[in-house]
């Protein structure tokens, strides 16, 4: 039995891929990179990062103009969200993006969230 | 939306495609949960201010010892979708709704799915009540407070309440409404409802 072979059949292609994307690095802390972590470029001051992979480069430039939560980066880039996390999660530890996880649930800042939740749902929907 | 799967570095996202208040806007999360084709991503999509998108996660799960032999640890992949939309509704709030399967098996997704999420909306068909049951489990499981939105329904309320609170084993006060997910009003009012419930349990 040729073991390498087999194993290979096994994976989909786009998981080989991924790994590649990702350099072989590891998911990063879930509280940091959530779903709904607002992320956008960090300023440049006007030069570009030297060095980034063209993936690294891509999901930057889409982070450019705004925030967008990294739900909706994977969605965009039709990237699998754990490669997402990953490429975001390099980007920021290299000082190109900046992250706002959401904030920790506790019982009195869910409550104050509800109630700006609440009223903006009868504001928008009347 | 205006993205095109090309292997162009820039996607063309609008101005609209971003958060209006990233900066300072707290982004919260609730589900819309349900078992498959119940209209989970018809309730996004009335509501949302974006298209709704959807991003793949791919899982890993336990497969059969058989697969040892061969070398792969005893592990497969799949992929599940999830459908998302988003909500701006205060210039402190960025409200995200995210659609997610029933499925039991995708242990990872649902841990990733609940944590930190005001809570769930369950959409229930009154004609396949029994698929709702794993849905129940599973956000009662993660500790979710929900509301139930009665979908595709037509006959009468009062009585369809009460066999499905019955039916679904619902505490007293857990929300009950009827919903048209493909109408906006409709679907801005169930979760209304939920978040109300929520904010009930909050004080």
């Amino acid at each position: 039995m040729r073991a390498g072979g087999e194993d290979f059949e096994f994976e989909p292609a786009d998981l080989v891929r991924a790994y590649v994307i990702t350099k072989g690095r590891e998911l990063p802390d879930e509280q940091q990179l959530s779903l709904i972590t607002l992320v956008t470029a960090a300023p440049q001051d006007g030069r570009r990062p030297a060095r980034l992979t063209p993936e690294e480069q891509r999901l930057l430039d889409i982070c450019s103009a705004g925030y967008l939560s990294v739900a909706e980066v994977a969605g965009h880039t039709r990237l699998p969200l754990g490669v997402v996390r990953i490429v975001l999660a390099a980007l920021a530890e290299g000082g190109h993006l900046l992250t706002r996880p959401p904030v920790p649930r506790a019982r009195n800042a869910d409550k104050d969230l509800l109630e700006e939740v609440l009223n903006g749902l009868h504001r928008k929907f009347g | 939306m205006g993205f095109t799967a090309s292997s162009d570095d820039r996607v063309g996202l609008t101005t609209d495609d971003y958060v209006s208040g990233g900066a300072t806007q707290t982004a919260v999360k609730i589900l819309v949960v349900g078992h498959f084709a119940v209209g989970k991503t018809t309730f996004i999509g009335s509501i949302s201010e974006i298209e709704p998108l959807s991003t793949e996660e791919t899982m890993t799960q336990a497969a059969e010892a058989v697969d040892d032999l061969k070398g792969v640890r005893g592990k497969t992949t799949t992929t599940v979708a999830l459908d998302f939309g988003r909500l701006t509704l205060s210039e402190r709030v960025v409200l995200y709704l995210f659609g997610t399967p029933g499925q039991t098996r995708f242990v990872q997704m649902w841990e990733d799915m609940a944590r930190g999420a005001l809570g769930a909306l369950i959409l229930v068909d009154p004609e396949r009540l029994a698929d709702s049951f794993p849905v129940i489990d599973l956000i009662e499981q993660y500790g979710l407070d929900y509301a139930i939105a009665v979908n595709h329904f037509d006959g009468n309320p009062e009585r369809a309440e009460r066999a499905l609170r019955e039916a679904l084993d619902l505490l007293d006060e857990t929300p009950v409404v009827t919903c048209d997910a493909r109408n906006e009003k409709s679907s801005a009012a169930a979760l209304t409802t939920l978040v109300r419930y929520l904010l009930d349990r909050a004080s």
